[in-house]
């Protein structure tokens, strides 16, 4: 028998947090607010470690039980929770790093006027986060989903007054929305073929089924629409073009929501269905294909941005598709990994960017930085290690991670390592042009003197008056450290599977498959190292020992560097394919035909003929009694005529 | 008693061309004196008609309906004389089209 562990607590504090803020913050200080938003967002996460200490005490999976809800004859859906070795992982991962970056937030908002909003919103997105984490039931987990969604919108808003702020909330949202659209069908088909959501009464009610090797049937469909709602989350192709406009958000904002946590929410939930994906081998190398294909086309993306934010953007979509390529070849395990990896170094290089914006005033353009590891050393020394942690550099945390999803999809097909492999260059190479662009070299940027005088930052922590790029405050750089750490070390739970064992009960056994031999992976290994130094060096080469080149290169390639640079137009591709058309439609068609020329002529027609009916009927009423007298005479006269001609008629 | 050789349907002619004699009176005069002779000479046209289906029929009600009737259109006209008198003393005219002060 299982202690209660109260779980409940963990998703309901960062909630009464949102609630306190939200609706008392205006009127606090900004002390009381952040005392609040620490202390809800501190309190979840140490409820999660003190459930994590007592974790191997527990016979899993541990379920409770908070309240009903929904009970319509055999179906049922509950406030419950699960949790086992994934959910476990995630709450960790999601409260952890959650926890510092509000820490972090503290310094990077702090001058700005909605303080409280912000962190009511930063608790509310913690509070959905964990929801969707714990649910029990595909149910309780899509009220995360949503809310998480809604999270995302208001903070990408978050400046709502700035127009391309708010449209890449909306932006954001209504492509979710598509994803959601797939996730729902699923449901509604799991619902209809096993009678219930909850996950250990539909993956019973799955497991004796056998795999379907005819290509199609109804695990693959339920399959691939997950796989819909998780592209729309997650930010794979074809629905990842809200993850870089969603950048308009604050930077903690995009370490979190859109890096570290709600972002991975798909890879989560794939993972979560192994059972139903394990049995569908069309739906699992679909998401494989668009895994491998999302890793390489945002990573190419990624080379020829400006932006800081906007790489990083890119990058984390390409590092979401290796995780997507491990669930696609069945290595759940191994996707979790790099997600949990992932959020640390991914997290820590949009704080370090933050920090580096918060240095300059807001800028974010990396052709306008430059030498900056002088001015922000910490700053320099946490992205450092994140870019090497990312590009696969042993022994930092992205090596074990990335190094397990090639090893594990080489097992499938060499074609996913050898993408994965060239998206593991492309990687190294825009992730150490970013570092040598910002922190390299000359400083670009507005002149020191002229620099205090910016009035236009967006970010509003520019009140104070620059004296030139600064060190952001501990309370920034702290989280920044401990991430740093995290990313040095957090590779180390995978040695010798250690990660992998670790999850074993909730996705099978390790040795299902070793195909290859131990040869083979060091081999693999020592090529994907080998060009993530490849791609560092050619980053060297171009950024820092001969800046002059990348504009000759550019200028060579022409129209291809133009495509690159454009994001190969698909923002305009959906433009003209998706968003012109309906709005044309419900322009000319719904509005100007439908809604104008039918509903609304028939409300006026209507209203129209009744006035001229009544106008023509109005002179009857003269108030002439003779004409009265008449009318009165030609009706008697007609009944008289009637009662004649039925007595002869008859 | 009604002789027998005059059939029912004469009277009943008689009466109805009577009363449309009325009918087309009240609705083309405009003297209120030849109005209200018009409307006399319906309630006798229908009079005429009760009192032959009286006989007719050897049922004493229809006579007895024309007394009511014929008592009725005394005290009518006694008021609507009346009410003609004070009339013409007030807007000096008998047209019922410029008596028209009711009308919106």
């Amino acid at each position: 028998m299982n202690p209660n562990l109260n779980l409940w607590l963990i998703p309901i504090l960062p909630l009464a947090g949102a609630a306190i803020n939200g609706f008392l913050g205006k009127k606090s200080s900004r002390r009381a607010v952040t005392t609040i938003a620490l202390f809800f967002s501190g309190a979840a996460f140490a409820w999660a470690l003190w459930v994590a200490l007592r974790f191997s005490s527990l016979s899993l999976p541990y379920q409770e039980y908070l309240a009903h809800w929904i009970r319509s004859d055999s179906f049922s859906a509950d406030f419950a929770f699960y949790l086992d070795q994934l959910s476990l992982v995630m709450l960790l991962v999601v409260t952890g790093v959650g926890f510092l970056i509000h820490i972090y937030s503290v310094g990077y908002m702090w001058d700005d006027p909605s303080y409280y909003r912000f962190f009511s919103y930063l608790n509310l997105f913690m509070f959905f986060m964990l929801t969707l984490v714990l649910a029990n039931n595909y149910l309780v987990m899509f009220i995360g989903w949503e809310g998480v969604g809604l999270a995302s919108y208001l903070l990408i808003g978050f400046w709502f007054t700035k127009d391309s702020a708010a449209s890449a909330g909306k932006k954001a949202f209504i492509v979710n929305r598509i994803g959601d659209f797939g996730f729902l069908i699923a449901l509604f088909l799991l619902i209809k073929h096993f009678g219930s959501l909850n996950f250990e009464q539909v993956f019973q009610g799955i497991a004796p089924l056998g795999v379907e090797t005819a290509g199609a049937g109804l695990l693959t469909a339920i399959g691939i629409l997950l796989m819909v709602g998780a592209c729309g989350k997650s930010a794979q192709i074809p629905l990842y073009v809200w993850l870089p406009d969603a950048m308009e958000g604050p930077t903690p904002v995009s370490a979190l929501i859109h890096a570290a946590t709600m972002v991975t929410a798909g890879v989560y939930m794939v993972s979560r269905s192994h059972t139903i994906f394990e049995r569908a081998p069309t739906a699992l190398t679909v998401v494989a294909i668009i895994g491998t294909l999302t890793a390489f086309f945002a990573a190419t993306i990624g080379i020829a941005q400006t932006d800081i934010k906007k790489v990083l953007a890119y990058s984390t979509i390409s590092q979401l598709g290796y995780m997507f390529m491990a669930c696609g070849v069945g290595a759940f395990s191994a996707g979790i990994f790099h997600l949990m990896t992932h959020a640390f170094f991914k997290g820590l290089l949009f704080l370090g960017a933050g920090s580096v914006l918060h240095a300059c005033g807001g800028e974010q353009d990396m052709r306008k930085m430059g030498g900056l590891k002088s001015f922000i050393p910490w700053t320099f020394l946490t992205m450092g290690i994140a870019t090497l942690a990312i590009a696969g550099i042993p022994p930092l945390a992205g090596f074990w991670s990335k190094d397990e999803i090639l090893w594990k999809a080489y097992q499938v097909s060499w074609v996913y390592w050898a993408i994965g492999v060239v998206t593991a260059f492309l990687t190294s190479f825009y992730m150490f042009r970013l570092l040598f662009m910002t922190f390299f070299g000359e400083y670009r940027g507005a002149s020191v003197e002229a620099h205090g005088s910016h009035g236009h930052d967006p970010h509003g922590h520019d009140a104070d008056g620059h004296g030139g790029p600064h060190e952001s405050p501990m309370v920034m750089l702290v989280p920044l450290m401990i991430l740093a750490l995290l990313s040095l070390v957090g590779g180390f739970v995978g040695w010798g599977h250690h990660f992998e064992h670790f999850l074993a009960p909730v996705f099978g056994s390790v040795e299902a498959a070793e195909v290859a031999s131990h040869g083979t992976e060091l081999l693999l290994m020592g090529v994907s190292v080998a060009l993530a130094f490849l791609g560092a060096w050619l980053a060297y080469v171009l950024y820092c020992s001969r800046p002059e080149l990348p504009q000759r290169i550019a200028a060579s390639l022409g129209g291809l560097y133009q495509t690159v640079v454009h994001k190969y137009y698909i923002d305009e591709l959906y433009g003209a394919l998706f968003v012109k058309p309906l709005i044309d439609g419900s322009t000319r068609i719904l509005w100007q035909d439908v809604d104008r020329k039918v509903i609304d002529a028939a409300v006026n027609d209507a209203g129209d003929g009744a006035r001229h009916v009544s106008d023509e009927a109005r002179h009857m009423q003269s108030g002439n009694i003779r004409s009265y007298a008449g009318w009165i005479a030609v009706g008697s006269a007609v009944v008289i005529a009637f009662m004649i001609w039925m007595a002869v008629g008859r | 008693m009604v002789p027998s050789y005059v059939p029912l349907s004469y009277y009943l002619m008689l009466g109805g061309f009577l009363f449309a004699c009325g009918v087309v009176g009240f609705l083309i005069k405009r003297n209120i004196i030849t109005i209200f002779m018009s409307i006399e000479l319906m309630l006798n046209g229908v009079n005429l008609s009760f009192v032959a289906f009286a006989a007719h029929w050897h049922a004493l009600a229809g006579q007895v309906f024309v007394f009511f009737v014929m008592v009725v259109a005394a005290a009518e006209a006694a008021v609507g004389l009346a009410i003609i008198i004070a009339v013409y003393r007030t807007r000096e005219t008998l047209n019922v089209d410029q008596v028209n002060l009711l009308k919106l």
